[in-house]
């Protein structure tokens, strides 16, 4: 855990700790009192790595009121990625907008009542499942938190394709837990061989919970909800469109569900799962495949030119060593998908 | 084109005048006195204005404003319109009766001192221009490109009834970019008056925002002025594009702002950060809204989710605020389609189409359900529009966009016919039964307005119209004293001067009331 042992007061969007938590996977603490003061569990902010950088959408994995921080988790895949990954402790994050979207749990304010939640109809002490597939179990562990923290009864489900892509395992055991943590990889390097959604189906065709909270890629989110919902458990699933300003303005967002248009950044990211367009979702999320290909290829290029007359590039970069060739979801990026799984 | 050639004689000038305008008593009134009234009116004069000695209104026709030629522009973002030389201005000026009444003036929700400033140009005073025409226009650089000014202050104009009125746009215009082209320490600047430590928190950046937080800081006011997104400006920054309202504009007017006591907070979402009622708890005296309508409205038709169906906001977002075209030298990218229908018939509609055929668009077409003639644009967009050669698709609505796999391949139109007027005057569209056609298309970008934010009692918790619009008394004031709210969150979409009409009656407002509760702090 980060605590700030220097005498000197940050600046606004310092780095204040920066962990590689595996390849390709990395977490930034980053200053910005403002922001901590008010950020909730499933809310998210909207970031510019560098001057001529998109605005793209993060999902807040922690913070702390008292020290002024914020932190995230997020996979290199693109451009920005590559960027943020770049970045060392007392550097600082270009731009930084936020918190924007719903809290998960309106738990302690006001203005945003709980009316409208998914948690609506659940009383605190129900049975609730925490589901985070890849990185999305950053956005998994401070909503499975913030359930512990208003007193329901919260089990834990992560997955990842192998052992080193698993992140905040102990910071989830550090929780009061209903049961063990249970983990879940794709070739059975750590926790259980398979996917989450088998752990997933077991709780809820036993009805050990009322209701699942699932984070993760689209496709992972679409057919864990589609497991819990065939076994008659309502699922909240965080959405990961496409995002321009992340304050209601561009709908770049819109969702389908049920048939009428939601703006994730504004009504979400948190939805019903029940009535998703999924495909829709999927469709629009790799709709500027090419262009994100193109721009880290162009990063990529002229990082490789600035770096022609030493070998400083061959060096420790992560980004090196997970070249993003193949961008199967451009907007993976942002941490509210994860796009890890 | 110049001034040598201006009418001097005055015999056969009046002559023809009083029979051409005879029609008209306003005119006759102004051009029947010789030299220019001695009265100016009584109750504005702030500073002084210069009075022309010996005024002969030049009978020239309007002087045309050169334009970038449409072939080149439409393959650049410049700027389309070149603005006049000093000669044409000059010449521009003499046109002006320079009226008693001024009419001109009652067109303008800034009231603006048209007469004034244009009677220093027929001196010849341009810094004296300048300083009268800043007296009530924070942003003349702004004003003087995307005001309609058809339908405010030359509607006004007396000469207008000929069809021909001053050029007050193109003035205001010409002013404001000769002032910029001084060196700094010349430069016009505006005298604020003693600071009267009080805080007041301007939400938005946007036009609505930018004169009242130039107002309050005039009036001796330290101003903060909070924006979500990371560039101030609001619809000015995202919405209207480079050939329209150059960026250096802008950025020029903000930085104005930012040297007389204006401190601006950018990536400060107010509503997510705080709410406006604990802006004044944590000390500030009054706070102004000015957030604008900037929820997109979309069609409400079946495949208007899918890929390469954009809202005019999110488009002109990616190309404006986020450069776009300039990928992937910026990182943000937009689709460049091939062939765009834009859906709307207003300024924005405009903007979207022109900058879609600058992104290289093969053919680029405007949708409307009624005519020409009823679209809400300024003329001058739809002209210049029309020069670069975006089709119109009149009496055309849409019913559903057509797509394969997930992308737009076409828009469903429905044929409309006019009937009669409506409540806002307009001729009624009524569909044509049975008159249904696809126009293929792989882009469809949806212009078709805004609307109030849903999520406004996070900013504040005020009184809200049955659209959503905040609820204000005239001079702006919430049901909450100390917030005021103006521009579209008030009237919902509008113009960028009515805007900062609203913008610039709430900070006088605020002054009054903070000048008469004794200059005591809330708290």
């Amino acid at each position: 855990m980060f605590t700030n042992t220097s005498n000197r007061t940050p600046q606004m969007n310092e780095i204040l700790d920066r962990r590689q938590l595996s390849d390709g996977i990395i977490e930034l603490t980053v200053y910005e009192p403002r922001v901590a003061a008010k950020c909730q569990a499933g809310q998210f902010f909207m970031l510019r790595a560098c001057p001529r950088g998109e605005r793209v959408p993060f999902t807040f994995s922690d913070w702390s009121r008292e020290e002024g921080w914020i932190r995230f988790i997020f996979m290199v895949v693109g451009k920005t990625t590559s960027v943020l990954a770049e970045l060392r402790v007392g550097e600082y994050i270009q731009d930084l907008a936020g918190p924007l979207g719903r809290p998960s749990l309106a738990s302690h304010d006001t203005r945003r009542p709980r009316v409208g939640s998914d948690f609506e109809g659940l009383p605190p002490g129900g049975n609730v499942v925490v589901v985070g597939g890849g990185v999305g179990t950053a956005v998994a562990y401070p909503v499975a938190r913030a359930l512990c923290e208003e007193g329901y009864q919260v089990q834990a489900i992560i997955g990842a394709r192998t052992a080193d892509l698993l992140i905040l395992e102990d910071e989830l055991r550090a929780l009061p837990l209903a049961a063990e943590l249970c983990i879940m990889t794709d070739d059975g390097s750590a926790g259980e061989k398979g996917l989450v959604t088998a752990p997933l189906k077991r709780l809820c065709e036993t009805k050990q919970v009322s209701h699942a909270v699932i984070i993760g890629p689209a496709i992972m989110m679409k057919f864990a909800s589609a497991t819990a919902l065939d076994a008659g458990v309502p699922a909240t699933v965080s959405l990961n469109p496409l995002m321009i300003d992340g304050t209601g303005m561009c709908g770049a967002c819109r969702v389908s569900i049920d048939g009428q248009t939601k703006f994730a950044c504004v009504d979400g990211p948190d939805f019903s799962a029940a009535g998703i367009d999924w495909a829709e979702l999927m469709s629009r999320q790799r709709s500027y495949v090419d262009e994100e290909r193109m721009s880290h290829g162009s990063w990529l290029n002229e990082k490789q030119h600035e770096h022609d007359d030493c070998d400083c590039f061959e060096g420790d970069s992560i980004w090196r060593k997970t070249p993003a060739p193949a961008v199967a979801n451009p907007k993976s990026e942002s941490s509210l998908s994860g796009g890890g799984a | 084109m110049n001034g040598q050639n201006l009418p001097n004689s005055r015999t056969s000038d009046d002559a023809v005048s009083k029979n051409e305008m005879s029609s008209d008593a306003l005119a006759n009134d102004a051009l029947a006195s010789d030299v220019l009234p001695n009265d100016l009116p009584r109750t504005r004069p702030v500073t002084r204005a210069a009075k022309p000695t010996r005024h002969r209104p030049s009978r020239e026709p309007r002087h045309a404003m050169a334009n970038q030629p449409a072939g080149q522009r439409i393959s650049n973002f410049d700027e389309v319109a070149l603005g006049y030389s000093a000669e044409q201005a000059l010449a521009e000026a003499q046109r002006c009766l320079q009226c008693r009444n001024a009419p001109c003036e009652s067109g303008c929700p800034v009231e603006v001192r048209i007469k004034d400033f244009i009677a220093a140009m027929i001196d010849n005073d341009l810094p004296q221009a300048v300083t009268l025409l800043k007296e009530r226009n924070a942003l003349p650089a702004v004003c003087g490109r995307v005001c309609p000014q058809e339908t405010q202050c030359e509607a006004k104009c007396v000469l207008a009834k000929r069809g021909e009125p001053v050029a007050i746009g193109r003035l205001e215009r010409f002013l404001a970019d000769w002032d910029r082209s001084r060196p700094a320490r010349e430069r016009n600047r505006t005298k604020l008056q003693a600071c009267k430590h009080k805080r007041i928190a301007v939400i938005g950046s946007g036009p609505a925002g930018l004169a009242c937080a130039g107002e309050l800081s005039l009036r001796g006011y330290h101003v903060e002025v909070f924006e979500a997104l990371h560039a101030p400006g609001g619809v000015l920054a995202y919405g209207i594009p480079e050939f329209r309202l150059p960026n250096d504009i802008l950025e020029d007017e903000v930085a104005a702002l930012r040297k007389s006591r204006v401190t601006f907070h950018m990536n400060a979402p107010i509503g997510a950060l705080a709410s406006c009622e604990e802006l004044l708890e944590e000390g500030f005296h009054a706070v102004f809204i000015g957030v604008g309508a900037g929820l997109p409205r979309f069609m409400d038709i079946a495949g208007e989710n899918l890929n390469g169906v954009y809202s005019a906001n999110e488009f002109l977002t990616r190309v404006n605020l986020m450069h776009a075209y300039d990928f992937p030298t910026w990182d943000t990218p937009v689709q460049r389609g091939r062939k765009v229908v834009v859906v709307g018939g207003g300024n924005v509609a405009m903007d979207a189409a022109r900058t879609a055929l600058r992104l290289g668009a093969e053919e680029v077409t405007l949708a409307y359900r009624r005519t020409q003639a009823e679209m809400p644009a300024r003329d001058e967009e739809i002209e210049h529009a029309i020069e670069e050669g975006i089709k119109l698709l009149e009496l055309a609505a849409p019913l559903e966009v057509v797509g394969e796999d997930g992308w737009v391949t076409g828009l469903r139109l429905q044929k409309m016919e006019l009937g009669r007027a409506d409540a806002s005057g307009r001729r009624r569209p009524i569909p044509l039964e049975g008159e249904e056609y696809v126009h293929s298309c792989d882009t469809v970008i949806s212009a078709i307005g805004t609307l109030a934010h849903p999520h406004l009692r996070e900013v504040a918790d005020v009184e809200v119209n049955e659209w959503g619009y905040l609820s204000v008394g005239e001079d702006g004031q919430t049901s909450n004293p100390r917030i005021f709210a103006g521009g579209d969150i008030v009237t919902g979409a509008a113009t960028v001067i009515e805007a900062m009409g609203a913008g610039k009656s709430a900070a006088i407002a605020i002054d009054e009331m903070l000048s008469t509760s004794g200059g005591q702090s809330p708290h």
